[in-house]
């Protein structure tokens, strides 16, 4: 595991970012964007653990903050799956293109 | 070639490509099940680094929990042609050039960073020291250096715990809690 460095940990979790960026701007359905959302919190998650592998002075913070992110994420996916059933609720669909009622 | 390192290369080529299904699958619940094979990908990746803790939370959490939640709510809204959004193309090509524009720049940011100081021991603290840091028990490394300063300034670490860290998340759970059960009660629907 030493020789392989931090450096392709990185490289992964930019790539993990990056798909979930592209996922949160282009995705119609609200829920494809919450899939956006988990796959960037991964990649950060990803970091975390890393840094907390290769650099001795996180190697307890590291953990501890990816644990609160995954605690986090799971209460994120709570409420935000609560608004869009009330989205859906209210507008028979989950195209998040027809949730302009706060255009000026 | 060790071990380790064909490991990775099948984790990382697994969640890599799971990844780019869940941004090209046009289908949500292909996309769900995309989205289960990172997650587990990423566990694995979790193991691989020695942490054996923070995958298994992973595993239980967020492939138990977090990714069953979402395929309810696919479930519970995907009817006819909401299953199968079409993104137009225009947007796709934006969205790629961006996407490859931050990928290049991330990967550049991450080749310059100041590598960390090279140490012997690499055993990551297991659920034991964990739960103690989150109770309050001050502990740290005690070779741990501050990083990233010049190599003539020498800083230890403080000792940290993350109590407080850890009661904020206990009641910040009890509010979404409340907050998603207010939010998704069953109403009368406005509008058919």
């Amino acid at each position: 595991m030493n020789e392989l460095g931090i450096q392709p940990f990185l490289i992964l979790s930019a790539f993990l970012f990056v798909c979930g960026v592209v996922c949160i701007a282009s995705k119609r359905n609200a829920i494809g964007v919450l899939m956006g959302v988990e796959l960037v919190l991964n990649a950060a998650n990803i970091n975390l653990v890393a840094f907390a592998r290769f650099n001795p002075a996180f190697r307890l913070d590291g953990q501890v903050f990816a644990l609160m992110v995954i605690v986090l994420a799971a209460a994120e996916a709570a409420v935000a799956l609560a608004i869009i059933l009330n989205f859906y609720n209210n507008h028979a669909t989950v195209d998040v293109d027809s949730a302009d009622e706060l255009k000026g | 070639m060790t071990l380790p390192v064909v490991l990775f290369a099948i984790v990382a080529t697994i969640t890599a490509v799971s990844a780019l299904g869940v941004v090209l699958s046009r289908n949500v619940v292909r996309m769900a099940v995309w989205l289960l094979f990172t997650l587990i990908g990423v566990s694995l990746l979790y193991f691989l680094l020695g942490a054996e803790f923070t995958g298994t939370v992973q595993l239980i959490v967020y492939v138990g929990g977090t990714l069953i939640l979402i395929v309810f709510g696919v479930m519970l809204t995907a009817q006819g042609p909401l299953r199968e959004l079409r993104t137009r193309p225009a947007e796709w090509v934006v969205g790629g050039i961006v996407g490859a524009l931050l990928f290049g720049l991330l990967v550049t940011a991450s080749y310059q960073i100041a590598l960390p100081p090279a140490s012997t021991d690499h055993t990551l603290p297991g659920p034991g020291p964990l739960g103690l840091t989150f109770l309050g028990v001050t502990e740290t490394s005690p070779t741990a250096n501050v990083t990233g300063l010049p190599d003539d300034v020498v800083v230890p670490r403080k000792p940290v715990a993350y109590l407080l860290p850890f009661e904020i998340v206990s009641v910040h759970l009890l509010v979404v809690l409340i907050g998603a059960a207010y939010l998704a009660r069953a109403k009368r629907r406005v509008k058919a």
